[in-house]
């Protein structure tokens, strides 16, 4: 077969549909990953959830609670045994991070002590600020927030004053956010015990 | 033109002799950006290849139907779409990959190594030779990330693939940055210029 000349009318036919079948295709494939993605996205919250509240058997989902923190939106997910508060799991987001947004779901005791938690999107720099979701479990050094509770223990990097978690080597402002949301996050668990206890 | 297609040059063509990271420099934006480590430069080519084979097939299909006035465009916007629905899928069905390899796949659409291939060779080959270029193109370039990304992860972090070579503390944690990305690709060049030219 010869190759179409370039002539108006042939670009405007060819380019007009290639263009008409890449929508097509792409309207397609979107209406049939819509929904598996919307799956997805809360299995994925609610591995989350479990992974880093106390045990529960209420249905956190329901019972959640989305508090205006330092300009965040941040949702608590109470975790209940029995009806009665045991933790929770706090997903709050900081955008005080090398590049763009920072959430985390952070999972407190009853008495504010960190259980846990996991990064749920970052896109920091990949090897640096990207190794927060290991960094700040690490138990070398002073890496580590698990175990520790905000109101007595100073969440900050030590490069600031009275700061006492070690910032991940060479990306402190990822890790000042990281912090930040678990502070903000804890400050909106404590309102919320006040209410519920 | 009844003159016989070697098939198996082709294949190789991509893998050492052109490159797409030492010999031909081209999507030096992803390669550096990615390669913080090896298993980052695996997931990047790997996914690079996948949808370079797909576009190479599909620009070598259609290569008469689209006047030589608008292919640019025209290979642009079908490399974009298999670039949107391999995200659309991992994102879909395989949630583990979409976690290590989710930021990854949007850069893909920037890489010239697609274009490049497009242009120099899908756009006036058959459908299996086309093919074979995206296949050796992509393994090319998925040796040569994670060469670099292996180098700079050792030299940096004292690993490789995430295991321990020696301790993180004696590391130079410039490599894992910027600017050694670019001193260990100059080097890497340097070196693999050197082999090609002794044998």
């Amino acid at each position: 077969m010869k190759k179409l000349e370039s002539t108006l009318p042939n670009m405007i036919l060819s380019l007009g549909i290639i263009c008409v079948l890449a929508a097509t295709l792409l309207g397609g494939m979107y209406m049939i990953t819509k929904d598996p993605i919307a799956e997805q996205m809360k299995l994925q919250q609610q591995q989350a959830i479990k992974d880093v509240a106390p045990s529960f058997n209420n249905d956190p989902e329901k019972d959640k609670v989305e508090v205006e923190e330092n300009g965040q939106i941040f949702t608590v997910y109470p975790a209940m045994d029995n009806g009665k508060l045991v933790g929770a799991a706090v997903e709050g987001s900081s955008m005080n991070g090398f590049s763009g947004q920072v959430t985390v779901m952070c999972g407190f005791d009853l008495d504010g002590t960190v259980r846990d938690y996991r990064v749920i999107q970052q896109a920091e720099t990949p090897g640096l600020g990207a190794k927060m979701e290991t960094w700040f479990r690490d138990p070398q050094g002073a890496r580590s927030v698990i175990g520790k509770n905000p109101e007595s223990f100073s969440f900050y990097v030590t490069k600031d004053p009275g700061g006492k978690v070690d910032a991940i080597t060479a990306a402190t402002i990822s890790s000042r956010a990281f912090l930040e949301i678990l502070r903000n996050a804890f400050e909106v668990y404590k309102d919320y015990r006040e209410d519920h206890i | 033109m009844k003159e016989k297609v070697n098939y198996w040059k082709i294949f190789y063509n991509g893998i050492i002799p052109a490159n797409p990271i030492f010999v031909l420099l081209l999507g030096m934006c992803a390669t550096l950006g990615t390669t913080s480590s090896a298993y980052n430069g695996l997931m990047m080519g790997i996914a690079t290849a996948a949808v370079l084979i797909c576009s190479n097939v599909v620009i070598s299909l259609i290569k008469n139907l689209v006047p030589d006035k608008v292919r640019i465009p025209a290979f642009i916007v079908i490399i974009a779409s298999f670039v949107t629905v391999l995200q659309l899928v991992v994102n879909a069905w395989l949630p583990s990959l979409n976690a290590s390899l989710g930021i990854f796949i949007p850069l893909i659409v920037v890489n010239c190594i697609l274009l490049g291939r497009a242009e120099a060779f899908a756009s006036r080959n058959g459908i299996f030779a086309s093919f074979l270029d995206g296949l050796g193109s992509g393994i090319g370039f998925i040796f040569a990330l994670v060469l670099l990304g292996a180098t700079r992860e050792i030299l940096g972090t004292g690993k490789i693939f995430g295991a321990e070579i020696y301790p993180e503390d004696y590391g130079m944690l410039v490599f894992v940055l910027a600017p050694g990305a670019f001193i260990a690709l100059g080097y890497l060049i340097a070196i693999v210029n050197r082999i090609r030219k002794t044998y």
